[in-house]
């Protein structure tokens, strides 16, 4: 391994075909492709989530129905919790990470390409592992913030709950080891000139988020094991029988719950501060205040845990502290939203699907960043708690807010993955029924919630007169999923026949358009070095970075070697984990071999061609 | 003029990345998440101190001496690795196998005078399940010996790398990056012994 900065410079002498068969996807190492699977699974999450929440609809739809039974609606929004944000939000966003980020820093991969495609499969796995909990009729069925004493065996004896904290210890890992690959990638790999202050704002965003999963993930795998012992090995940690404290675990859990939530929200604030400024034809303004504006929403994150848990009773002080500080967090998010606004002032606004979703993000994430200052008020959130009116707020900041910025996302990088265009009549389809859809679901939940009706419960009483609402919230979460069936119409056609895109279809201003629409798999033919914050938005800079970035190598760059390995481990790491399930003490440690084999086959497998 | 352009370039690049190698740079990154995982370990049997509602509680089963004692040798195994690594540095393979096996066999005595520590205090009733007290101390001090066993099958593979003179002093980062873990892994002792044994 070459000791610092890119990977290393040394070309290859032979000039050889890229393969395409499912082997060379199995032990891949490139980032480009990790990332293409890392969408295509989180996709495929999407439409498993999905289908739970239509479900859910379906039987919410009239009051005091029996469609589905209370332990199958149990299962079901547990699961749609668990898997839209472990299963859709993150791994879509390090889906973007992963192809976006060693572009726009000018790397030829990240620092560590097998420990990304480690990431890659234990993902696979635990989502594998967690919903296969289904075909055994135990799927997870106490809601996805799990609280004690709930989960504890006495009330929750069936599998259900193991399947639920082991799947997360597995997708933890898969966090963690992604955070110190992109924490690494991003702070020693970037490209001649590329100092901090220049960087892309999805890259800030991206480098942020990481610190976040790599400080909150350990808090909530903490969680987790004590969860597991209590269960499994009768600590009493939850358990208040053995002087235990459920309290404990709602700490723990949105000590770990808050940062997560800017882990879900910042990579797309960081898309579309790309984003809004390409189709402004602007700089973004204050660049400055937007970068320093996430980093702090990034450490206040850590400091309003408690919001959650206004209801147990933690006294006024410490009521008061939780309320200021979750006021407080409104403002760099606040000042956001105005630099963005302020970017498109003046500007030449184009509007594409990509900056369509960007200002549909702007408004329903305002939307729903106000019903979260209301509820950060002590007394009015003991009116709100656990009604519909919450589920209206996370789904909008969360759907509103992450998951729009990450379609922005898709039709802006789009192009530089595969070479074509999204198709923009299917996409502009794609967003309108988005935008009707997603409020006609969740803009009633408000008064759904106001007027009394309350979460996770499989149904309600005709007497509380919330039908309508509920109705209106059921045909919109069809007009929802059909736009779904719209992005995917879009992207496998596209994929096949779509307009064939330039290096820079949009003239936008970053490295990543620099190099041609696919990237060779080597990224960059010479790592170019960069002058400014919009490299190729000046004529002189630009003609010097493409004299390097569009060049044909006279010899390919030396590039890591495909392996099997990871996919090995993370298969060995989810056995292991899966085997905790069992309780026996030699099982589980026996279990624990196989990760020891695959970790030295690891260490001893070069991870260069021979000679490099 | 062409010097100096190159001597702007190299300075360019200087604030393109840290200077220290990915692995090494990845490595702090892990140890910091580390320190969470600890920190929240510590925190919860802070917070559950004093707080259990049946025996054996802290001050009556606790040999601070004994303690004491395995400890000097836990501290004593991060001065041999800081002495492997020079030997590796030096190229001196022998005097670099024989300090990782002190470091080796330094861990393995701290674990085995822990090890009758957790049958004496099993002993006298405190187990998993006894009470919030038995729970966090055996989670806390169990999850540590676990960091401690790993470390020690790291070292060996060290030994077994350096005898087949995989490890020339060029590469001696990889020894340097596994005395990052094992000191990690003692410093987190000296919290847990200050807080844990010390501090009743």
């Amino acid at each position: 391994m070459s000791s610092v900065g890119t990977v290393t410079p040394d070309v290859h002498h032979t000039s050889h075909e890229e393969d395409t068969g499912l082997w060379s996807w199995i032990t891949t190492v490139d980032h480009k492709r990790i990332a293409i699977m890392y969408f295509v699974t989180a996709t495929v999450f999407f439409f498993v989530g999905g289908f739970e929440a239509l479900l859910i609809r379906i039987q919410l739809m009239n009051p005091e129905q029996n469609l589905i039974s209370p332990e199958l609606y149990n299962q079901l929004f547990t699961m749609h919790g668990t898997t839209m944000i472990f299963l859709v939000a993150m791994p879509m966003a390090v889906a973007f990470f992963n192809y976006v980020v060693p572009l726009q820093i000018g790397a030829r991969d990240v620092a560590f390409p097998r420990l990304n495609a480690l990431s890659y499969w234990i993902f696979l796995f635990g989502g594998i592992y967690l919903n296969a909990s289904f075909f055994v009729g135990a799927a997870p069925n106490a809601s996805w913030v799990g609280y004690a004493t709930l989960t504890l065996p006495e009330f929750s004896p069936g599998r259900n709950v193991d399947f639920w904290f082991i799947g997360l210890s597995i997708l933890g890992v898969a966090s963690i080891v992604g955070g110190v690959n992109f924490i690494t990638t991003i702070i020693n790999m970037r490209a001649p000139g590329m100092k901090m202050m220049r960087m892309p704002l999805f890259t800030w965003m991206t480098l942020v988020t990481s610190f976040l999963l790599i400080t909150a993930i350990p808090v909530i795998g903490v969680a987790l094991v004590f969860l597991g012992f209590d269960r499994l090995f009768g600590t009493v940690f939850f358990n208040p029988a053995g002087g235990g404290d459920p309290v404990l675990w709602q700490h723990l859990f949105w000590i770990f719950g808050h940062p997560e939530v800017y882990i879900l929200i910042l990579p797309a604030f960081g898309v579309i501060s790309d984003v809004i400024p390409a189709f402004s034809k602007k700089p973004l303004f204050g660049y400055p205040i937007v970068v320093y504006a996430g980093i702090l929403i990034g450490f206040i994150g850590w400091g309003v845990w408690s919001h959650h848990m206004f209801t147990v009773g933690l006294g006024p002080i410490a009521d008061s502290f939780f309320v200021a500080a979750t006021m407080i967090i409104a403002i760099p998010t606040g000042v956001k939203i105005f630099n963005w606004i302020a970017t498109m002032w003046g500007g030449s606004l184009q509007f594409t699907t990509a900056m369509l979703f960007c200002v549909g993000l702007v408004a329903v994430f305002t939307v729903g960043g106000l019903s979260g200052i209301m509820h950060a008020s002590a007394p009015v959130n003991l009116q709100q708690h656990d009604s519909y009116f919450v589920v209206a707020h996370f789904h909008y900041v969360i759907v509103g807010g992450a998951m729009m910025g990450l379609w922005a996302g898709l039709y802006y990088w789009f192009p530089k993955v595969c070479g074509r265009y999204l198709d923009e009549t299917l996409g502009k389809w794609h967003f309108w029924t988005t935008m009707i859809g997603f409020n006609l679901t969740f803009f009633p939940m408000h008064f759904s919630g106001l007027f009394g009706m309350p979460r996770r419960i499989f149904t309600y009483s005709a007497d509380l007169n919330v039908d309508i609402y509920n109705q209106l919230s059921t045909v919109g979460a069809f007009i929802f999923g059909l736009s779904a069936i719209i992005m995917t119409w879009n992207l496998i056609r596209s994929w096949r026949s779509g307009e064939p895109a330039p290096a820079n279809p949009w003239g936008a201003p970053h490295l990543e358009w620099s190099i041609p629409s696919p990237p060779h798999h080597y990224n960059f033919p010479g790592i170019p070095e960069v002058r400014s914050r919009e490299p190729l938005w000046d004529p002189k800079e630009r003609a010097d970075i493409e004299a390097v970035t569009m060049a044909e190598p006279e010899r390919e760059p030396i590039m890591p070697n495909p392996s099997w390995v990871p996919i090995c481990l993370a298969a060995a790491i989810t056995l292991a984990w899966a085997l905790v399930m069992t309780g026996v003490w030699w099982i589980i440690i026996l279990g624990m071999l196989p990760v020891l084999f695959f970790t030295f086959l690891w260490a001893f497998e070069p991870a260069f061609p021979e000679g490099h | 003029m062409a010097h100096a352009a190159a001597a702007v370039a190299a300075d360019d690049h200087g604030q393109t990345n840290t200077g220290i190698s990915n692995w090494k740079l990845g490595f702090w990154a892990f140890i910091a998440s580390e320190c969470l995982f600890f920190g929240t370990l510590i925190s919860v049997y802070m917070v559950y101190k004093g707080a259990a509602i049946t025996g054996p509680y802290p001050n009556e089963i606790f040999d601070v001496l004994k303690t004491t004692v395995s400890t000097t040798i836990l501290l004593f195994s991060s001065l041999a690795m800081v002495l492997a690594l020079d030997q590796v540095i030096k190229a001196n393979k022998k005097k670099a196998i024989l300090w990782l096996a002190a470091v080796i066999l330094m861990g393995a005595a701290f674990l085995v005078m822990e090890y009758t520590s957790y049958l004496k205090y099993i002993s006298y009733g405190l187990t998993l399940g006894s009470s919030t007290f038995g729970s966090s101390y055996y989670v806390l001090t169990g999850t540590h010996k676990l960091h401690v066993v790993i470390g020690m099958i790291w070292m060996a593979t060290l030994i077994w790398l350096i005898a087949r003179d995989r490890i020339p002093p060029h590469k001696s980062e990889t020894v340097e990056i596994a005395g990052l873990y094992w000191h990690f892994v003692d410093i987190i002792w000296i919290v847990i012994f200050t807080l844990v044994y010390l501090i009743q």
